[in-house]
């Protein structure tokens, strides 16, 4: 070794923070913790300087994350789709609501949603390990359209048509008398979404979710290797439905209402609309996919609104301008916009490494 | 026994509608291995340029011959124009493509012709055949829509088993590769796939859009009821898909008459879980399903 290795000269402190630095790159656990944390001190901040419509959206955008981080994960670990996940927030939805109405107090009501949509999840996961492709796309379709009907089969224990109404959960009285509301639910919504990050987070890049991948690129393989394939399936479906139920939650929370109306067949296929555009298998991807769903109607809304246009055009335009944005992200990105912004990266990070390259070279 | 009699043959001729609906779905999945979620908003747009026509000449037959080609063009140029971008890439982006079609053409509709709906003529009448002292719900209508979905199930056979064109369309849809060696052009047998899928389509908006009126969304119950046949006949198969809509037409047609319509969707999820069940690539899959 050479006087001049770099590592020898450098000062304590530095090997200190490196080392730190090398511990959280390599413990997935410590790495998530740490995210976890940075990101809800932004979220913490944000929520504290936006406007209470802002907080609003907030709790919007993480109710879409939770279910989005669940089916990004499912498509992306697992590589299988459903169709069927609004229909799963819509389980979480009512169980919040059945609970919130009989007093149950927050952390154990939502709580009760994960857990009940985990078990709704476990024969929907198991029947849906025997399909492949469109057969597990038209299975889970019809979940979507069948399961919101129950609420108008059993009027009485669902509510119907109208669904169920429940008081909001109000911001403890420690936070202060004047403590907006809608920012109580944003920082609810958004300690849903760190733990759904948290968890999968931690389960894509575990052992169990290496199995998944296993079983995901080659079945026979991954059975012979010892894995048992049809239960890789049946977790991944149950824990993606209890992500979705987790949101389906907090969705109930934020709106005070669960009813069926909130949980048709567009929900899912927008769910997976936002899940391929943002980039498919990437909890980042979801963060995009579920910023899109919730700017993406207002935008069009108010870019329809600033033309003069006939009613039939207006009120259709923002839906048009919906559809283009869909077929448009899907032409020039196709592996999603979390897939644009890695491509883009990567040719730039060249282009400076070409740069450097050639600056050494000249001295 | 009466009601069994009508509740059968009313099936039967839903039953036909969704098979219809299904075959078009079917003949997209063969030629492109595309699940074509605007199918619906497709056969909107052709059956509104089948009123507009109607309106225009006073003719229904014009108006249905119209509808027949402006689903042929409609279907050509969504494949040229958007689905042949993203074909080879991630199998999930031309679904996605389709949503957003689905999603661009509701409100194309809607922009255009407005989102009241509208009634639209039959060609043949409403009232129910008389047999013996009763009056059956079965009406001539529904014979017609009977005999013209057979005939086009009975065409596309004949096109697919019996002519040359239909032995390049079968070659580029199961090996690709092999068959642009020998000489097919196969992505012209891929427009070609969806241009017929999309007269079957245009074919059941016609059909069908008497009963359930015209409008931008009023097609949406057709294309899952078609899909959910579709999967039940098994993707890769058309006579698996009339097969298909007709089991699912009479199954939900007794729920409905017997049990309430609240259950419909409830029964059709509940069919298609038992029919996946015991066979998970439908019930006329002769290959084993390619992954996606």
């Amino acid at each position: 070794m050479t006087s001049t290795d770099p590592a020898l000269r450098e000062p304590a402190p530095g090997r200190a923070t490196s080392a730190v630095r090398r511990a959280v790159g390599e413990n997935t656990l410590l790495r998530s913790l740490v995210l976890v944390i940075v990101v809800g001190v932004a979220l913490l901040l944000l929520s504290d300087v936006v406007t209470t419509y802002r907080d609003l959206q907030l709790s919007y955008g993480a109710y879409y994350f939770c279910a989005l981080a669940g089916l990004t994960m499912l498509a992306g670990t697992s590589g299988q789709i459903s169709l069927g996940h609004g229909a799963l927030m819509a389980v979480g939805a009512y169980t919040v609501a059945k609970l919130r109405n009989t007093g149950w107090p927050l952390v154990p009501e939502l709580a009760a949603a994960v857990v009940v949509t985990l078990i709704v999840g476990i024969p929907m996961g198991a029947a849906a390990s025997r399909l492949r492709g469109p057969y597990l796309a038209g299975a889970t379709l019809a979940l979507a359209v069948g399961l919101p009907a129950l609420a108008d089969k059993f009027p009485s224990f669902f509510g119907g048509e109208n669904g169920l109404s429940v008081n909001p959960s109000t911001p403890p009285a420690s936070l202060g008398a004047n403590f907006p509301l809608e920012r109580w639910e944003a920082w609810i919504a958004c300690a849903g979404a760190l733990i759904v990050l948290f968890a999968l987070y931690n389960l894509m890049h575990s052992g169990l979710g290496r199995s998944m991948r296993a079983v995901r690129d080659d079945e026979i393989a991954a059975g012979l290797a010892g894995l048992r394939v049809g239960r890789m399936q049946t977790l991944a479906f149950a824990i993606s439905a209890a992500c979705a139920g987790l949101g389906g939650g907090v969705f109930t929370l934020v709106y005070q209402s669960a009813a069926p109306g909130s949980f048709q067949l567009q929900l899912s296929l927008y769910l997976l609309a936002g899940v391929v555009i943002g980039g498919l298998g990437s909890l980042v991807g979801a963060v995009w996919g579920a910023a899109l769903l919730v700017f993406l109607p207002n935008w069009s809304t108010d870019l329809a609104n600033s033309f003069s246009l006939s009613t039939n055009v207006s009120h259709n335009l923002p839906l048009a301008i919906y559809g283009v944005v869909l077929i448009a992200v899907m032409l020039v990105w196709p592996s999603g916009i979390q897939g644009g912004v890695r491509a883009l990266s990567r040719s730039r990070s060249r282009r400076l490494r070409g740069a450097g390259a050639r600056s050494s070279a000249q001295t | 026994m009466t009601r069994f009699l009508d509740l059968t043959l009313s099936g039967i001729s839903t039953g036909a509608v969704y098979a219809a609906v299904a075959l078009a779905l079917v003949l997209i999945w063969r030629a492109t291995r595309v699940v074509n979620f605007a199918q619906g908003a497709m056969l909107m747009i052709t059956t509104f340029i089948a009123l507009a026509v109607i309106n225009a000449t006073g003719s229904y037959w014009l108006g249905f011959v119209a509808a027949l080609l402006s689903g042929l063009v409609l279907g050509a140029v969504v494949e040229r124009v958007l689905i042949r971008p993203v074909e080879g890439g991630p199998p999930l982006n031309p679904v996605i493509v389709t949503l957003g079609l689905y999603t661009l053409l509701v409100a194309v509709g809607g922009m255009i012709w407005g989102n009241t709906p509208r009634s639209f003529p039959a060609p043949f009448s409403l009232r129910g055949y008389r047999v013996g002292g009763t009056t059956l719900l079965f009406t001539p209508n529904d014979t017609f829509i009977v005999l013209i979905v057979l005939a086009l199930a009975l065409g596309l056979a004949v096109l697919f088993r019996a002519t040359p064109i239909g032995l390049q369309m079968r070659a580029a849809a199961f090996r690709p590769e092999v068959a642009r060696l020998l000489g097919v052009r196969v992505g012209r047998m891929f427009t070609l796939g969806w241009a017929l899928a999309a007269v079957a389509g245009a074919l059941a908006g016609v059909l069908i859009a008497p009963s359930v009126f015209l409008g931008p969304n009023n097609f949406d119950p057709i294309l899952i009821s078609g899909f959910v046949a579709a999967v039940l006949g098994g993707l890769d198969s058309p006579p698996g898909a009339v097969i298909g809509g007709l089991v699912l037409g009479l199954a939900l047609s007794y729920v409905s008459g017997y049990e309430g319509s609240t259950l419909v969707p409830l029964a059709a999820l509940a069919i298609l879980v038992i029919v996946l069940m015991v066979r998970p690539t439908g019930l006329f899959a002769a290959t084993r399903e390619r992954r996606v």
